[in-house]
């Protein structure tokens, strides 16, 4: 089975954010593979481990952005290819979806391709059913479970998390599917799997590699970056003589205050 | 045109989408067009009815059997043949699971930019220019779609007002009939048929973190011999308890990431900037520290209420209600007060 997995680069989710000069600044907080990506290679290796086959990872970003698909190699993936290019400088979530869907077509024909949920930087949390939409492909997003696979039938089960509970679907293969953090545990990388990652030479491929040196202009622009109001908030400690009594002050102040 | 998509499931309207009609209402008026709303499903013409009492001026309808469960892609070749047909500057959408990957692929279909979950936005003309979070929250850009339309946008729920619903509308409902390719998926059904309050959609969330467990005095049943095992039944007391004040309340319950870690509760409780960024009208902390990632979830909370028995910890800082003690102690006893308050109206 050929399974493609889309990873990107973010900012740790521990690091503290501030504007410098009107831009984001997270001081030296490290950049690492997006958190949610984890679990997208974990499953693309589980299905390989399954099934056979391989998996390669693609990710769109600039120069730093190998150590995020080294991470990808450490933990298993056999390949790992990196679209770097100015063009994709700017890029909003319509041009990276177009990045990802040119690459993963240059690329032996996936029969699945996995996303994790969501970026933690941008949080637009589409870039898995554009590409899929790109594609042509179904498109089975928030994926909690992978019920069933059937590499011969072509077909994949998938359990969806929403907000009203979980919701069963099949589809046909190639599929692409965004996974949430239930569906598994990733695994750390092995010490063999890091000899290897930092050993590996990752090919770069530019806009014109994927045959988009045409029109790849955003959509989107960004004219100001700000952090949100801090609320002038003063805790109020409710004491009390034992328990009933605070709770009993708690729940005045919350009537008082009209909160319920 | 401004187009508003209404999501629904099971027969019921999410409520985000009137916000979200409610924001199409008020960019409508400013730059002097009209609002129409989208319904798209099997038998859904009562929330056709539904949006026309919300203010829509048109209610489009696409009633087919075909459409009875949300799929991304015959849902996403419906819009777009309206949007095409009709013309549309804005199309809206409220941010559900639903409704962003529609979004996302409609922006796809069109080539045009899409701003999903936006919590604020101002009129530059014809051009809206929005507000949305990103990194969790942590900070928030103004994102514009100057040139490409139309400009698809996708509201955060409890971000905007309702609109106030009138039962004496003008507005009329009109079925289209449209040409759609067959579905790539099939839904086979729903498990999870126990549905508490969505977190998002809940004006009060009650959360529980690692303190859950921190109860020494409970003791496990002898047939749990396992450390770890005993810690998860312990924190499911907690759980229990922050269960039984979320009921009293008709509130949501949450979970920090730390305690989802742990295995005390399922995945989909998670609030945080790995789980659900919520914005409720009370948010009560029980055992939670306060870690950066659970903050990012839930500081737009109108009020926080914090129990915790370590005074320094962070949570308290955003807090507007706090109390140092023990959530073992203080959580039944509140649930009993509420429950007290409450019943007396």
């Amino acid at each position: 089975m050929n399974i493609v997995v889309c990873v990107k680069q973010t900012l740790d989710t521990a690091a503290t954010m501030t504007i410098v000069d009107g831009k984001a600044s997270w001081g030296d907080a490290p950049l690492v593979l997006n958190p949610w990506d984890e679990f997208a290679i974990e499953q693309a290796l589980l299905t390989k481990e399954a099934e056979g086959g391989q998996v390669t990872a693609l990710c769109l970003g600039p120069e730093t952005a190998e150590d995020a698909l080294k991470q990808a190699l450490a933990m298993g993936c056999d390949e790992a290819i990196l679209i770097q290019d100015p063009a994709f400088e700017a890029a909003d979530s319509l041009v990276a979806s177009r990045a990802l869907a040119a690459g993963i077509q240059k690329l032996d024909p996936p029969d699945l391709v996995f996303f994790g949920k969501a970026a933690v930087d941008s949080d637009t949390g589409v870039t898995g059913p554009q590409v899929a939409r790109r594609l042509g492909w179904p498109s089975l997003n928030l994926v909690a479970a992978v019920s069933d696979l059937d590499a011969s039938a072509k077909t994949i089960t998938v359990e969806r998390l929403l907000e009203e509970g979980r919701q069963v679907v099949s589809g046909s293969l190639p599929a692409v599917v965004s996974v949430v953090k239930e569906i598994n545990e990733p695994r750390y990388p092995s010490f063999m799997g890091i000899r290897k990652a930092s050993k590996a030479e990752i090919p770069r491929w530019s806009a014109a590699d994927i045959g988009l040196d045409g029109d790849i202009q955003p959509a989107l622009t960004w004219p100001e970056i700000f952090a949100p109001e801090k609320g002038e908030t003063q805790c109020e400690i409710i004491e009390g003589s034992d328990p009933a009594a605070i709770a009993g002050k708690l729940a005045e102040r919350l009537f008082e205050e009209k909160v319920i | 045109m401004v187009l508003v998509y209404i999501d629904h499931f099971d027969g019921r309207a999410i409520p985000a989408s009137w916000e979200a009609l409610g924001v199409g209402l008020r960019m409508a008026e400013a730059t002097d067009s009209e609002v129409k709303a989208l319904v798209l499903g099997n038998g859904v013409e009562a929330i056709g009815q539904a949006a026309l009492e919300y203010g829509a001026s048109e209610v489009l309808l696409v009633d087919l059997p075909m459409l009875e469960h949300f799929r991304p892609e015959p849902y996403t070749q419906a819009v777009a043949q309206v949007v095409e047909k009709q013309g549309a500057e804005i199309v809206l959408f409220p941010t559900t699971s639903r409704s962003r990957e529609l979004a996302g692929m409609l922006a796809v279909d069109l080539e045009t930019g899409l701003s999903p979950d936006i919590v604020d936005y101002e009129m530059d003309g014809e051009v809206v220019v929005t507000t949305r979070p990103i990194y969790a929250g942590k900070l928030l850009t103004k994102e514009v779609n100057k040139a490409r339309r139309p400009q698809i946008l996708t509201t955060r729920p409890r971000a905007f007002p309702s609109p106030e619903k009138r039962p004496d509308t003008s507005g009329t409902i009109r079925q289209l009939v449209l040409e759609l390719d067959e579905p790539l998926t099939e839904v086979q059904g729903y498990t999870d048929s126990e549905r508490g309050v969505s977190l998002t959609d809940a004006d009060i969330i009650v959360s529980g973190g690692r303190g859950t467990s921190n109860n020494p005095s409970l003791e496990p049943p002898p047939e749990i011999t396992d450390e770890k095992e005993q810690e998860i039944w312990r924190a499911q007391q907690g759980f229990e308890l922050i269960g039984e004040l979320a009921k009293v309340l008709g509130a949501a319950v949450g979970a920090s990431r730390a305690a989802v870690d742990a295995g005390y509760i399922p995945y989909a409780n998670q609030v945080g900037q790995t789980g659900k960024v919520v914005s409720p009208d009370l948010y009560i902390a029980c055992g939670i520290s306060g870690a950066i990632q659970h903050l990012a979830g839930m500081r737009t909370a109108k009020t926080i209420v914090a129990i915790n028995k370590d005074p320094d910890a962070p949570i308290f800082k955003l807090a507007r209600f706090g109390v140092v003690g023990d959530l073992f102690d203080i959580v039944p006893e509140l649930t009993a007060a509420l429950e007290g308050k409450l019943s007396k109206g």
